[in-house]
C-alpha cells in the first residue's frame, strides 16, 4: 500500500517537472511575439497590435505566412522566418491568448481626417463605386470570425497595408479586399486609417 | 510554377516595366495624351452612348461585386450580405427600388441604389441573373430534413403555407418572388425575423412584401432556422 503511494508521488514529481518545460515553451512564444508586437500585444511599428484581434483571423494570417501568400516586404522579412517552425496548434494557441487581451487605440491618426474617415468606413461612396467598410467589419471596426478587427489598429500599420493590397501584394488571398483598396486614393486611404486609429 | 513566381518578385523588385516607361515618357507625353483622351470621350458620349454606358455598367457591377461575392454568390461579412446570381430580375429590380422609396429599410443599401439610374438597375438584374455559382453552404444540417418537409408541407397546424406553393418546388422563384435556393443561411433568417421591421416601411407605397407578412410572422425560430438551412443548400 506504502509502495503504491511511493510510486504515484514518484510519479507525479516527475509528471510535474515534465509539464513544466511545456509551459514554459509556450510562454516562450508568447514572448518571441511580443519582442515586435509590443508588450501585452498592442502593437510597436510596424509590427500591428494583436491584443483584441479575432482570433480565426490571426491563425489564418499566420498559415498566410507560412504558405508565402501574405507577400508583403516585413512579411518576407519577418514573419516568414518568425513562422516557419510554428506548428498548426501552437498558432492556434497564440491567436486564442491574443484574442483574450483588450485592444488600445493606436491614436496616431490625423484627426482633422477623422470625419471623412467615418463616412467612408460607415457609408462606403456609392458615386465612386467604393464599398462600406462597415458591411464586413462590423459597426466598431470589431470584426467577426475571420473578418479582422480593424479599430484601434495604428495608422502607419493601416495605410501601408490598404496600399499594398491595391499594389498587388497578398493577391492570393482572393477577394473582397485587394479590388476594394485599389479603388481607394491616398487620401481616402489616410481618412480612412485615421478613423480606425481612434476607435477604442 | 516557381519560374512565375521568380518573375512576378524581380518585376516588383525592378518596379514594374510600365512605370518605367510612365516615368521616362511621361513628362513629354502626358499633356497630348491627356488632349487625345479628352477627344475620344467626347466621341464615345456624341457617336455610341452604350459604350459608355457599358463602361458604367461594369464599374457598377464590379463595386456590387466587391461585397456580393465575385459570382454573386453572397458573403458572410459582419452583416450577412446575400446572393444575387440567379434571382429573378422583377424582384431584385423591385427590391432595389425599395430602398430608394424607403420601403426597405437598410441604410448601405440606400445609399447604393440612389446612385443608380433606372436603366443601370435594369442592366445589374440582368447580369446577376445569368450567374449560379454553387451556394456557399455552411448551414448546420440537422434540421434540413424538417427544412424540406415546412418547405414542401408548409405548418398546417399553425396556418403556415408550403413555401413552395408560391416559391416553387426548386425554391427558384417566378416574377416578383425571390429565388431562395442557394441564399446565406443567416441572411434568410435575418429577414425572416426581421420581415415587419424591415419591408414594407413606406405606408404610402404598399407593396407585395405584405404577402409574405403573416407567414413570416408565423414561423417561429426553429422553424425558421430549419427551413433556412434546407433552402441554402439547394442548387
Amino acid at each position: 500500500m506504502s509502495y503504491v503511494r511511493l510510486k504515484i508521488a514518484v510519479m507525479a514529481i516527475a509528471f510535474s517537472a515534465a509539464a513544466a518545460p511545456a509551459g514554459h515553451a509556450e510562454n516562450a512564444a508568447i514572448r518571441n511575439c511580443n519582442w515586435c508586437h509590443g508588450a501585452s500585444g498592442q502593437g510597436y511599428t510596424p509590427a500591428p497590435r494583436l491584443a483584441g484581434q479575432r482570433p480565426q483571423y490571426v491563425a489564418t494570417q499566420l498559415m498566410n505566412f507560412s504558405s508565402h501568400a501574405r507577400d508583403n516586404p516585413f512579411s518576407r522579412m519577418y514573419m516568414w522566418g518568425a513562422v516557419a517552425n510554428l506548428s498548426r496548434q501552437t498558432a492556434h494557441d497564440l491567436a486564442a491568448y491574443y484574442a483574450t487581451l483588450s485592444p488600445r487605440a493606436a491614436n496616431d491618426g490625423d484627426r482633422a481626417l477623422a470625419a471623412e474617415g467615418q463616412s467612408i468606413y460607415q457609408e462606403g461612396m456609392p458615386d465612386a463605386n467604393i464599398a462600406a467598410c462597415v458591411v464586413c467589419h462590423g459597426p466598431n471596426a470589431e470584426g467577426v470570425r475571420g473578418i479582422p478587427r480593424l479599430g484601434g489598429l495604428a495608422y502607419t500599420y493601416l495605410k501601408r497595408r490598404l496600399e499594398q493590397w491595391g499594389e498587388g501584394f497578398h493577391a492570393a488571398a482572393g477577394p473582397p479586399m485587394p479590388g476594394i483598396a485599389g479603388k481607394l486614393s491616398p487620401d481616402q486611404i489616410d481618412a480612412l486609417t485615421s478613423y480606425l486609429s481612434f476607435i477604442k | 510554377m516557381a519560374s512565375s513566381r521568380w518573375r512576378i518578385e524581380t518585376m516588383r523588385r525592378h518596379d514594374r516595366p510600365e512605370r518605367r516607361i510612365a516615368g521616362a515618357f511621361g513628362a513629354r507625353f502626358a499633356l497630348p495624351i491627356v488632349l487625345a483622351a479628352i477627344a475620344f470621350v467626347g466621341v464615345c458620349r456624341a457617336g455610341d452612348m452604350n459604350t459608355v454606358a457599358t463602361g458604367g455598367i461594369k464599374a457598377k457591377l464590379s463595386y456590387c461585386k466587391d461585397c456580393h461575392g465575385p459570382l454573386a454568390q453572397g458573403y458572410d461579412g459582419y452583416f450577412p450580405i446575400p446572393r444575387l446570381a440567379g434571382q429573378q430580375t422583377e424582384y431584385l429590380e423591385n427590391q432595389l427600388r425599395a430602398f430608394i422609396e424607403h420601403r426597405r429599410t437598410n441604410n448601405i443599401m440606400f445609399n447604393v441604389a440612389h446612385a443608380l439610374s433606372p436603366g443601370m438597375i435594369a442592366a445589374l438584374a440582368a447580369d446577376f441573373r445569368g450567374l449560379d455559382p454553387k451556394p456557399i453552404g455552411g448551414a448546420p444540417t440537422q434540421f434540413v430534413a424538417l427544412g424540406k418537409k415546412i418547405f414542401q408541407d408548409g405548418v398546417p397546424d399553425a396556418n403556415i403555407a408550403a413555401c413552395a406553393a408560391c416559391h416553387g418546388p426548386a425554391a427558384t422563384g417566378s416574377g416578383p418572388i425571390p429565388r431562395l435556393a442557394g441564399q446565406l443561411y443567416p441572411y434568410l433568417i435575418k429577414e425572416l425575423v426581421n420581415w415587419g421591421k424591415e419591408r414594407g416601411q413606406n405606408p404610402t407605397k404598399p407593396d407585395t412584401s405584405a404577402i409574405m407578412s403573416p407567414v413570416a410572422h408565423s414561423l417561429n425560430r426553429s422553424q425558421i432556422e430549419a427551413v433556412a438551412a434546407y433552402v441554402s443548400y439547394l442548387k
